[in-house]
């Protein structure tokens, strides 16, 4: 299995990371180079193998449901580009 | 060519836990900006999520009370976007081994038939926060407060065929989530919304039409009319020769249509993958069964025992199980009742009782907006004076008088109504011989109608219905007037 140029492009474009034609080729080459790496591991035959979700044999704690967390939006919009009536403000996202 | 449509709908439903679903916030509603968004919330570098149990613990009610299968493990997903009111960049949700699989909803639809709607699942999942597009100086405002509040997100089956059909199976679906307290049901602060994934196809055809998910639709009432706006859409353009666009659509309510919302290319590409912030979560046999003792008598189970044990029809049921607190209520009314005449009737008094609770009571109730719980005529006050109506002491008509001045708040206790049928003086007359006389007046004074009755105009019978009503006052006893007045027109 492998990856075209245009499949390439359209990852990047997903990911919002800005790649230009010349540097699509580098990075397939290395994507590819992946690959091969689960290709490998997809060649293993897990038939019978209950398949698992994550790499640590141990379940999730849960909290209690309480309120913990105190009002710290001061602090917080003090290192935020702009900000505006308790508002963060971003570049318009809507026509 | 006759066409059919067909309904799947997927609602989210906000859990009414205290703090979030992954952090220590706030969930309460209404707060200013960003004052209960907290570093895990607005995703600071180096935060991790911790799973609350009281929202794990509301889908496991939601999941017993449909029948559901509730996975022993489920794992948690990364759902892939981006848009400035989720900062992570991605929105935690569950793909692959949701919670809840399977389950059914069993609806009443206006016949009093019934149904049951399939589900495919029920996922936990974060919510977003709010976009603000006003005026920011060309910029948009973002509220985080909303951002980690928990959701369940139900899917059904694509198993409803009408708009109604699917307005049923939404509201059973808000009274059931209210009945097990997972969810406050306030769609206007948008604790219950839903997207309907509608499509058509000719009547018999097995295979499913393109569907079109229609979102923003936040009262039963647009639901039904964005499905049914939706539906002759897809129909003119099939008719006109065209095809049916896999899209996600709006329902404007100004102006009763729904519009293609322009996405950009690609934007469904979510790429799921695993959370690996969380590990799997894990439900065991002990916490299942003590969610399960801890879950009350189920709608569908009430609904089935007032149709067996009272002889309610079916529509009665389903509207008196409308709320548990409705439901509580008209319990209250038949328990008062039977109290009051002991030796009464049971399936009379409890029709008696739904008619009153589902009529007067709910009109009442309806034009000042009050919640049943805070009713200013308790249940057992009712049922005195359901009690007068049926022992007699006054007609159904007066009592809805009756009613209004207990409404009004003019005597109270269990008694009310006893305290104004005397103070008003409003008790029925019974008394035959006096009622003999006012009628056998009014055949006297009213020769002409008489001709006209005794010629054959059966009209004629319910002007001396009225003229013996005005005479008592519209204190009469009802069959007594109709039966003294047949005797003596008959001539």
């Amino acid at each position: 299995m492998s990856l075209t140029l245009s499949e390439v492009m359209r990852i990047a474009a997903l990911a919002r990371i800005a790649v230009t034609p010349q540097e699509a080729e580098a990075v397939q080459a290395q994507l590819n180079g992946i690959f091969g790496l689960l290709e490998k591991i997809n060649a293993v035959d897990t038939s019978g193998v209950e398949p698992m979700y994550h790499a640590r044999d141990v379940t999730l704690r849960l909290r209690d449901d309480e309120v913990t967390e105190p009002d710290r939006r001061a602090a917080f919009q003090a290192v935020a580009p702009q900000v505006e009536a308790g508002l963060y403000l971003v570049p318009k996202v809507i026509e | 060519m006759k066409w059919e449509t067909v309904i799947g709908l997927e609602t989210h439903v906000q859990l009414s836990t205290r703090s979030k679903i992954f952090s220590g916030a706030s969930t309460a509603f209404g707060a200013p900006p960003n004052t209960q968004a907290c570093a895990v919330d607005i995703a600071l570098p180096g935060v991790l999520p911790v799973l609350n149990r009281g929202a794990v613990e509301r889908a496991i009610r939601f999941g017993l009370a449909v029948g559901a299968e509730v996975r022993r493990r489920s794992v948690f997903a990364r759902k892939n976007y981006f848009y400035p009111d989720l900062p992570k960049g991605y929105q935690i949700s569950q793909f692959e081994a949701p919670i809840v699989q399977g389950g059914a909803l069993r609806i009443v639809l206006a016949d009093g038939a019934e149904r049951a709607v399939r589900l495919t699942r029920a996922h936990l999942e974060e919510d977003a926060g709010k976009s603000l597009h006003e005026d920011f100086h060309g910029m948009s405002g973002i509220d985080l407060n909303r951002a980690g509040t928990p959701l369940l997100e139900i899917v059904s089956e694509p198993d409803m065929r009408s708009a109604a059909e699917a307005v049923a199976y939404a509201r059973a679906l808000h009274a059931l989530v209210r009945w097990i307290d997972i969810c406050d049901g306030n769609m206007q602060e948008g604790s219950f919304r839903c997207d309907a994934n509608v499509s058509v196809r000719p009547r018999g055809a097995a295979a499913l039409g393109t569907r079109c998910e229609i979102k923003n639709l936040n009262s039963f009432r647009f639901l039904e009319r964005a499905i049914e706006y939706e539906a002759r859409r897809q129909i003119a353009i099939i008719e006109d020769g065209g095809r049916i666009e896999l899209e996600t659509r709006l329902y404007d309510p100004d102006r009763d249509e729904t519009r293609s919302m322009r996405t950009k290319e690609e934007a469904h590409d979510y790429r799921y993958f695993p959370e690996p912030d969380l590990l799997p979560l894990e439900v065991s046999e002990a916490w299942l069964a003590e969610v399960a003792a801890s879950l009350p008598e189920l709608p569908v189970a009430r609904r089935e025992r007032y149709v067996r044990d009272l002889g309610l029809p079916a529509q009665d049921a389903a509207t008196l199980t409308a709320s548990r607190e409705t439901a509580d209520y008209f319990e209250a009314v038949v328990a008062g009742l039977a109290e009051a005449e002991p030796g009464g009737e049971r399936p009379a008094q409890a029709k008696a009782a739904a008619n009153w609770v589902a009529g007067e009571l709910a009109g009442a109730l309806n034009r000042t907006g009050v919640e049943i719980g805070a009713s200013p005529v308790a249940a057992r006050a009712l049922a005195r004076l359901i009690a007068r109506i049926r022992d007699d002491t006054i007609s159904g008509k007066i009592a809805k008088e009756v009613f209004d001045a207990m409404w009004a708040g003019e005597a109270g206790g269990e008694n009310a109504a006893d305290a104004i049928i005397e103070r008003r003086g409003l008790r029925q007359i019974t008394d035959a011989g006096a009622l003999e006389r006012i009628i056998e007046e009014i055949v006297a004074a009213n020769p002409a109608q008489v001709a006209e009755y005794r010629s054959g105009k059966e009209k004629a019978f319910n002007y001396f219905v009225g003229q013996a009503m005005k005479a008592t006052k519209s204190k009469g006893n009802p069959a007594q007037v109709a039966e003294i007045l047949k005797r003596k027109l008959a001539g």
